[in-house]
């Protein structure tokens, strides 16, 4: 397989067209904009549409059509461009209709700034917009990651009919690193898409695409029949990548790109003799929870590390559980933490350097 | 016994919930009669907004997108790109179309979205009760213009047919009105032409229809009609605002 | 081998690309490597740099804090970066365009009028292939060969005289 050196944005912009993504619907904001201006050069060529949409909103309700009538949308935003798509996410779940949104985060809140950031975790894993629902969140930490969670978020999408979050920061979409595709895709073995509003034919009943209930009882029914869908997500799609942990006295938790800022800081530490290591959750919802309770029954901390004021970190200290001490390093607003600073913070934690 | 009238095999055979006198019901017919006549209910998608019309989706016997508040014709954008052989209509109040929409509705025209664009302006927010709309007339009192509406604070009524035909986008705007037989015949000849322009690719057209709301401005359903004659009308003329293939 | 370079320069004088041109060579020889951009409204005719990173293992944190090498084409970048080079490390700059005293002993300057070659070879925006070329020899990070290698695979076919200006732009630095 051919080796590509490519950015994070192009990179999956690429995966999303092989993985046979044929609707995108954009609108510019930095650090994300090379996935836009890569499908409208590319997205011609294999028979697909790109389309710039006057606004966020106008975006994800395009996505919503799209996928309304069957077909592989994504659109892709930055920070502040995700809340003004919020609604239309919202409605997205409420109608049950997969979709890939991806969110290149930037420093907030406001219109912050536009260096790194990891400040829409609560965003994207809890309170993205308004009801009972959740999306499948993906965290890549790598261009080469970037490229097989895209094709994996497509086929999460469709195959539980649910939005799919991929989450990355301007790092990640700013930086190259060599990448392979995969010659030919073998995805999940996927549902037909029965339900689409593609035209009856006048061959089956109509469909309707919709998240209105008025009956309190009818919606309840529901949206507890979505909340199994996702239990069963929670056993059976949750990603993550640990080194180290087995006897590890400090357990360093980070996804994304300050994931790989803390393995920096981990060998670091491991070369002075401290016992760190590392959880990588992958999947931020559904969050690793299992893993970090099984190595907390044996570590001593847990130092969670993100480019953020502390959200991850909350779901660390709940699935730690008591077990554990749970710490929280991180920088804001766009600065990235150097590997030296969580290397002082492990210092701090395990006692003085040894 | 000849039969005269029937209800179009598009529209669904439910009850509607309007409010007596509402002419949605109207309006819901002709596009159902249109959809039949041109045979393409098989590939027909509509997309119903947020307002009174909001259960639009269980009254068509096509496929149907309930779209969110003023989001219509941009979820209509996906559903036609996505499918360029489907029909695809939007059905959409004032407040869905002109205020929390606007930007929707001005940018599809403006790409002149092959799409057709049923727009019923009653001059009031229906579903919520009675508050002020983008189309309000100066001086009508609503629940949130107790007063009338006041122009050094609510400003003007939005033109949404003079303003489109501005555009080089759309390719057919025209504004009927359901009070009497005869417009209602317009309307429906407008509405069909709207549909037909789409079945030829011709791009975006879009049918204001002036329309009441007995129950919000406090009329009997006949003082409505007449409401809407002697107090909209003059505001919004009657008549084709723009139609590229006139000259074909 | 462990190479954490910053390319620091103004916006326009193909810092990024300089960097790109070694990302590649290093990809195309089966090293672990990163490239990092500076982005946004800095770009615009302000000071822009990258972070490469060329390794044997794969790489963590792809930013470099503490550079082992900096190549450094503008004043500001200079003074910017100066201090964050590792003790031992390298700082290789346009002596054309800078002439700040050098504050450390424990660093290495190499010295080379990038921007007076490049004018004088009549390819004015070649300043940073020439510095470039110094780079590599000075590291040893790559031979010759391998990046004219990566040079024919950067240039357009379609335009066989830039490939013929770059190789010599970097060879002429290469043997200054």
């Amino acid at each position: 397989m051919e080796k590509l050196l490519m950015k994070g944005n192009e990179a999956i912009a690429e995966a999303a067209i092989r993985a046979g993504c044929l609707r995108f619907y954009g609108y510019p904001i930095t650090p994300q904009t090379e996935v836009s201006a890569y499908m409208s050069k590319k997205m011609p060529k294999v028979g697909g549409l790109f389309m710039q949409a006057e606004s966020e909103i106008a975006a994800i309700n395009m996505v919503y059509g799209s996928a309304a009538a069957g077909v592989r949308a994504m659109t892709s935003s930055s920070s502040p461009g995700i809340s003004l798509k919020a609604e239309g996410i919202s409605y997205i779940a409420g109608a049950d209709l997969p979709c890939v949104v991806l969110n290149i985060v930037r420093g907030g809140p406001g219109l912050g700034g536009i260096q790194p950031a990891q400040s829409d975790y609560f965003q994207a894993t809890k309170g993205l917009a308004h009801g009972d629902f959740q999306l499948v969140v993906l965290a890549p930490s790598s261009i080469q990651e970037c490229v097989d969670l895209t094709y994996e978020a497509f086929d999460i999408a469709d195959q539980y009919r649910m939005p799919v979050m991929l989450i990355g920061d301007g790092m990640l979409g700013q930086m190259m690193e060599p990448v392979t595709f995969p010659e030919e895709y073998k995805g999940r073995d996927l549902p037909e898409k029965t339900w689409a509003t593609n035209g009856t034919q006048m061959k089956r009943k109509h469909n309707v695409v919709n998240s209105l209930y008025i009956e309190p009882n009818e919606l309840e029914k529901l949206v507890v029949e979505r909340y199994k869908k996702y239990d069963y997500i929670k056993e059976t799609e949750v990603k993550y990548e640990t080194e180290n942990i087995k006897d590890a006295d400090v357990v360093l938790v980070a996804y994304g790109t300050i994931a790989r800022i803390a393995k920096s800081a981990m060998q670091k530490a491991r070369n002075e003799g401290i016992k760190v290591g590392l959880i990588r959750p992958i999947t931020l919802w559904p969050f690793p929870e299992k893993i970090i309770s099984e190595t907390a029954k044996k570590a001593k901390s847990f130092l969670a590390v993100e480019m953020s004021m502390g959200q991850m970190v909350e779901d660390v200290r709940l699935a730690v559980n008591g077990q554990a001490d749970v710490h929280f390093y991180g920088r804001t607003g766009g600065v990235i933490p150097t590997p030296d600073e969580v290397y002082n913070k492990i210092i701090e934690i395990a006692g003085g350097a040894k | 016994m000849s039969v005269v009238f029937d209800r179009p095999k598009a529209l669904a055979d439910v009850p509607l919930h309007y409010c007596p006198g509402c002419t949605h019901g109207i309006v819901h017919r002709l596009v159902a009669q249109v959809i039949d006549e041109l045979g393409i209910e098989g590939k027909t998608i509509g997309v119903a907004p947020v307002g009174c019309s909001v259960f639009a989706y269980n009254y068509f016997n096509c496929d149907m997108v309930e779209a969110a508040h003023g989001r219509a014709p941009a979820v209509a954008t996906g559903v036609k790109r996505a499918n360029p052989d489907n029909i695809v209509f939007t059905y959409q109040g004032d407040g869905d179309l002109a205020a929390i929409g606007t930007a929707e509705t001005v940018h599809s025209a403006g790409r002149g979205e092959n799409i057709t664009v049923i727009f019923i302006n009653n001059a009031i927010y229906g579903m919520t009760g009675g508050q002020m709309a983008p189309t309000s007339l100066v001086g009508q009192v609503t629940q949130t213009t107790p007063y009338g509406r006041k122009t050094e604070t609510q400003g003007y009524p939005i033109k949404v047919s003079e303003m489109l035909s501005q555009l080089d986008g759309p390719y057919y705007i025209e504004r009927v009105a359901v009070d009497n037989v005869k417009n209602i015949n317009n309307a429906k000849k407008a509405i069909k032409k709207a549909f037909e322009n789409q079945v030829n690719g011709k791009g975006f057209s879009l049918v204001e229809v002036l329309s009441t709301c007995p129950t919000n401005w406090g009329l009997s359903p006949i003082e409505a009609l007449d409401w809407l004659r002697d107090n909209m009308m003059p505001v919004y003329p009657l008549g084709v605002y723009k139609d590229k293939g006139a000259n074909e | 081998m462990n190479h954490e370079i910053i390319i620091a320069g103004f916006g326009g004088q193909g810092v990024l690309f300089a960097g790109k041109l070694l990302s590649y060579t290093a990809m195309l020889t089966n090293k672990e490597v990163s490239w990092l951009p500076s982005y946004g409204p800095e770009m615009r005719g302000g000071t822009a740099n990258c972070s490469v990173m060329i390794k044997d293992e794969p790489i963590g944190s792809p930013l470099v804090v503490n550079p082992t090498e900096a190549i450094i084409l503008n004043k500001p970048s200079f003074t910017k970066f100066e201090d964050k080079v590792v003790s031992g490390g390298k700082i290789i700059y346009d002596s054309t365009l800078i002439d700040c005293e050098h504050s450390r002993d424990d660093i290495e300057y190499v010295a080379i009028p990038a921007t007076q070659l490049a004018y004088d070879m009549g390819a004015n925006k070649s300043a940073n292939m020439i510095i470039t070329g110094k780079m590599i020899k000075e590291t040893g990070v790559f031979t010759l060969d391998e990046v004219y290698e990566t040079v024919k695979k950067l240039v357009p076919a379609s335009k066989p005289e830039l490939l013929e200006l770059n190789r010599k732009a970097i060879a002429e630095g290469y043997n200054y």
